[in-house]
């Protein structure tokens, strides 16, 4: 871990020999939006993760569409590389139009 | 060791910016430990919980009563899932979670170590226990950890109705029979200590609050929580026509608050050691469900197994 002493995270919980696997739970609420992560739960299997997430998560409309995923298919990307991640975009302001000075006489721009 | 100091000093200075922490980051493992206990004794409460209601399912007096009271019982299922999966991301089986309450290794609230006797406990569970849970739990949507802070938002949108509908039955118990009235009444005298008791000890008694609250976990004091629920509490029993069981009660002008009377911590203690009133009813429950459901996890395994071996089944 680059210039960080204190433990290091686990990746995941260790998986217990009897638990079902954990499935990550997105929803689509009515408006059009994209699916959004909502929270995890157990399940046998896909059809049982679906009946699942109806329960737990929908139960005052909160979508229109469900999508379950197992938590092992997700490839996330570390802390430790935010910086070489992230930090790239922030000097480059020009790319937001707040950067373009605009002349009061033209409209429309 | 010099590293180690420098790196949780850098740990607190993020915290300090409000920088929320996420699962896969470093942190300090006290501060892992600290939450595993708490966001897991929180949802073993949960799970407790539904037991002195769902007691009442069976009984309500309308079909509607039991349809809210069925509605209610199953939200606190959902938070417990959604408490034992945050505490889950700090790598933690829930499995394991679990058998420690079964083995009765873990604490939960103490106040659902009290019997519902009568109707009439259904509404001061949802007005009192609900309403105290819910001042617990609103500071801790902007805690530092975001599994937690996150699961707690979801929890705080559902909270407000169970309040509610616990007022509204006791509003209808109020508006009722004399023998309803008393109904109310007793049940009132009965929950209102346990309630106060479900902040926790005072603040001078908590060892652990300072670096609870440094890290972000805990926002508010123990007696700072209690005296804000009496304030908001002791009005809506006016309401009700209820008396609150302390004769210390008072409004004092000069604090803008009540002051209230001794909190009986002793017996809080009892019931946290296990003698409680319902303490062994309440695991023997658990434990009974857990196993009466042994057999339908097994299933669901088998046909999950079942499935994945077919020729043809995705990959
Ligand atoms: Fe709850
Ligand atoms: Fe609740």
């Amino acid at each position: 871990m680059s210039g960080n002493d204190l433990p290091a995270p686990q990746e995941s919980a260790p998986a217990p020999v009897d638990d079902w696997p954990l499935w990550e739970v997105f929803i689509r609420s009515q408006h059009g939006l994209a699916h959004k992560h909502v929270g995890s739960l157990h399940a046998a299997d896909a059809a049982m993760a679906l009946a699942n997430a109806r329960d737990v998560y929908t139960r005052r409309n909160e979508g229109v569409s469900l999508w379950v995923v197992p938590s092992a298919q997700i490839t996330a990307s570390s802390p430790d590389d935010k910086e070489p991640l992230f930090e790239p975009a922030k000097d480059k302001i020009f790319r937001h139009p707040g950067f373009y000075k605009v002349p009061p006489e033209v409209k429309n721009l | 060791m010099r590293d180690m100091q420098t790196a949780e000093a850098g740990f607190q200075a993020r915290i300090d910016e409000g920088v929320k922490i996420e699962p896969k980051d470093a942190m300090p493992d006290a501060y892992r430990q600290t939450l595993v206990r708490q966001i897991s004794q929180h949802a073993h409460s949960e799970i407790v919980g539904q037991l002195p209601e769902g007691n009442w399912i069976g009984r309500a007096p309308t079909l509607q009563r039991k349809a809210i009271l069925l509605a209610k019982v199953q939200d606190e299922a959902g938070h417990g899932l959604y408490l034992y999966g945050a505490a889950e991301t700090l790598g933690v089986s829930r499995e394991a979670l679990i058998e420690d309450l079964l083995a009765g290794k873990a604490k939960y609230s103490s106040i659902f170590n009290y019997p519902t006797l009568t109707w009439a406990d259904i509404g001061a569970i949802g007005w009192l226990v609900d309403g105290a849970a819910i001042m617990n739990q609103i500071p801790l949507c902007r805690c530092s950890y975001g599994p937690y802070a996150r699961a707690m938002v979801r929890i705080c949108k559902e909270e407000s109705f169970h309040q509610r509908q616990g007022f509204d039955l006791l509003l209808a118990l109020a508006r009722g029979s004399a023998a309803q009235r008393a109904m109310a009444q007793d049940a009132l005298n009965r929950w209102w200590w346990p309630s106060l008791m479900m902040f926790g000890p005072p603040d001078e008694q908590s060892p652990h609050t300072a670096q609870s609250a440094a890290w972000k976990i805990k926002l508010v004091t123990n007696d700072g929580l209690r005296q804000k629920f009496v304030d908001q509490t002791v009005p809506q029993a006016e309401f009700l026509g209820l008396q609150v069981p302390d004769p210390a009660l008072r409004w004092n002008e000069a604090r803008g608050h009540y002051d209230f009377g001794p909190i009986a911590w002793e017996e809080f203690y009892q019931v946290i050691r296990g003698n409680g009133p319902c303490n062994r009813d309440r695991m023997n429950a658990r434990r009974r469900a857990h196993a009466d459901g042994a057999w339908v996890r097994e299933a669901a395994q088998a046909h999950a197994a079942k499935q994945r071996a077919r020729p043809g089944a995705a990959a």
